[in-house]
């Protein structure tokens, strides 16, 4: 261990050098392993599948197969789907996506700052938002839909109403969190109240903030595809209400893998994101769950 | 009350006239934290508060801040009665109350933006302070890439850019080795007495109390009131590592010490009942 901690220091006597070209063979070599066995996990898995689906133990025709599921997206890619080309699909429920996120996350700060700030107002809204935050949000698709159309806005309706209570109440716990010493030490210095808002409490509300982020782009894309399923014209939820209507499930893993490789190029660019912004934090909190 | 009655100007920064301070349990059981002080803190004096942990000395600071305000009594400020946050008043916390968030040099030029200075101005202010502190050359890092004692100065370049007239000190030092805290003490009686502003400086170290102020003032445990204000007539300037061997200093911290073991030895007793 004693060499671990000196990596840094230079030059190192032979011994230690030795010691640490020895440490870091072993790093590498365990790299190569997890590697080689994240790899082999999944060839295992669709080589299985493929067997088991052709020996017809498992049913293609319920369960599809990986076979099927790689000739659906080339059909897809090349020859488009049957609503459209497949781009577009993916683009229309992006943009109903990113559209419910950066409104509903944007409202969830605004109206989760100003409540946990103004007394007066937590305890007027306070009810209705915990009452509203009780119903579960996918009902209201129909509603949505029949108020607002096939289109884009219900879709977006969704997505910021999924959004908006994820991101509110983290916002409203980040901002109970911040330290008091810090709030007085702004007053001291003279700051005024939209400036302690500003500088203090959003930044370090922040840490809340990004993490409600990570889950509520998630949401935004159920409330979108849900929407879609519902009730739309194009997009990837339809595409998947189609498979289903066909009773093509090889046609539903694709546009699942479709949805999961967009979810986590998107996730990808939050994460870098969240570095950016919390590059004033010790490194030690980030690395959340797997 | 009315604030002219109390108005001498000059003569004194603060003035505690009967001030009491109550808070409430979370039961719903008033107690009382301050119980009638009275005592004054002169132009440009080192004041320091001693007393047993929890007896108010960081509520007596708040009450001068107008983070709180007085139940009973008045507190003046440079003669007037403290309605709000004071604009003459700087405050270093005992813990870290630097922004995390923002860089060292957006720390200390924080003040005088908040202030209104104008920002080219500011920021000159700014590099002069941290060359004072010595911390030129960190205007970039972020605070946790720093020491305690140099976040500390952070605090201190902070507080002292906005040129308070008082400046009012938590325990600021007590989370500091002890090698590190006797640098800063003798910093901080540097940039005092430049400054020329007043400070009182809250501390449950009496060696430290005696070795920094002109008066020391120790408080009783709760509910706190007055035990006792010092002259501390060691000549300065004041060297910090070596103070303490000065023939004037075990006379004094003998005598002040008399008076605090009991009110520490109270305070313990009482503890001691509460968790039993």
């Amino acid at each position: 261990m004693s060499a671990l901690n000196n990596v840094q220091v230079s030059p190192l006597p032979i011994t230690e050098l030795r010691v640490e070209a020895t440490l870091r063979v072993a790093a590498q070599r365990r790299r190569v392993l997890i590697n080689v066995l994240r790899v082999s996990f999944i060839v295992v898995i669709l080589v299985g599948w493929e067997v088991f689906a052709r020996a017809n133990i498992i049913d293609p025709f319920f369960w599809g197969q990986p076979t099927g599921i790689y000739e659906q997206l080339k059909t897809w890619i090349l020859e488009g789907t049957s609503q459209g080309p497949l781009w577009q699909q993916i683009a229309v429920t992006m943009e109903e996506t990113l559209l419910g996120f950066l409104i509903g996350a944007s409202l969830g700060i605004v109206i989760g700052i100003l409540l946990a700030r103004i007394r007066f107002l937590s305890d007027v809204f306070s009810p209705y938002i915990n009452i509203a935050n009780s119903i579960p949000r996918v009902v209201l698709g129909p509603l949505f839909i029949v108020a607002l159309g096939l289109g884009l806005p219900s879709k977006v309706m969704l997505a910021v109403v999924m959004v908006f209570f994820a991101v509110f109440y983290n916002v409203v716990q980040g901002v109970r969190e911040v330290d008091r010493n810090l709030i007085a030490n702004a007053r001291i210095l003279g700051a005024s109240s939209w400036q302690i808002s500003t500088q203090v409490i959003f930044p370090s509300a922040m840490t809340w903030i990004i993490a409600s982020l990570h889950v509520s782009f998630g949401l935004a894309l159920v409330g979108a595809v849900v929407s879609e399923f519902l009730g739309s014209l194009k997009g990837l939820g339809l595409l998947i209400a189609t498979a289903q209507g066909t009773f093509n499930p090889n046609g539903l893993f694709a546009a699942i893998l479709i949805l999961a490789v967009v979810t986590l190029i998107v996730e990808a660019l939050i994460t870098r994101l969240e570095k950016t912004l919390l590059k004033w934090r010790p490194n030690q909190i980030r690395e959340v769950g797997l | 009350m009315t604030s002219d009655s109390f108005t001498t100007p000059g003569a004194s920064a603060i003035e505690f006239h009967s001030v009491y301070k109550r808070f409430h349990s979370p039961d719903g059981q008033p107690f009382t934290v301050l119980q009638n002080l009275t005592f004054d803190v002169r132009d440009g004096e080192f004041f320091a508060i001693v007393g047993p942990t929890g007896s108010g000395k960081s509520t007596s600071l708040a009450l001068i801040a107008g983070l709180e305000s007085p139940s009973d009594g008045t507190v003046l400020v440079g003669g007037q009665p403290v309605t709000g946050i004071s604009r003459e008043v700087g405050y270093v916390f005992q813990s870290d109350a630097v922004f995390p968030w923002k860089t060292v040099l957006d720390n200390v030029v924080a003040g005088p933006l908040f202030r209104k200075v104008p920002r080219a101005q500011a920021m000159e202010q700014a590099h002069d302070w941290l060359r004072r502190v010595g911390l030129d050359g960190f205007e970039d890092y972020y605070p946790h890439q720093l020491s305690g004692g140099m976040r500390k100065r952070v605090a201190l370049a902070q507080n002292f850019i906005i040129q308070p007239r008082i400046l009012l000190m938590d325990e600021p030092f007590s989370a500091l080795d002890v090698q590190t805290r006797t640098l800063m003490e003798n910093e901080l009686l540097d940039l005092w007495s430049a400054a020329k502003s007043s400070v009182v400086f809250v501390t449950h170290d009496l060696e430290e109390a005696i070795a920094l102020a002109d008066r020391v003032c120790v408080m009783t445990a709760r509910p706190a009131t007055i035990k006792g204000i010092y002259t501390i007539d060691l000549p300065r300037p004041r060297n910090l590592t070596e103070i303490r061997f000065h023939p004037g200093f075990a006379p004094l911290y003998k005598q002040i010490w008399e008076d605090l073991r009991s009110e520490v030895l109270a305070s313990y007793e009482r503890s001691k009942q509460r968790t039993s």
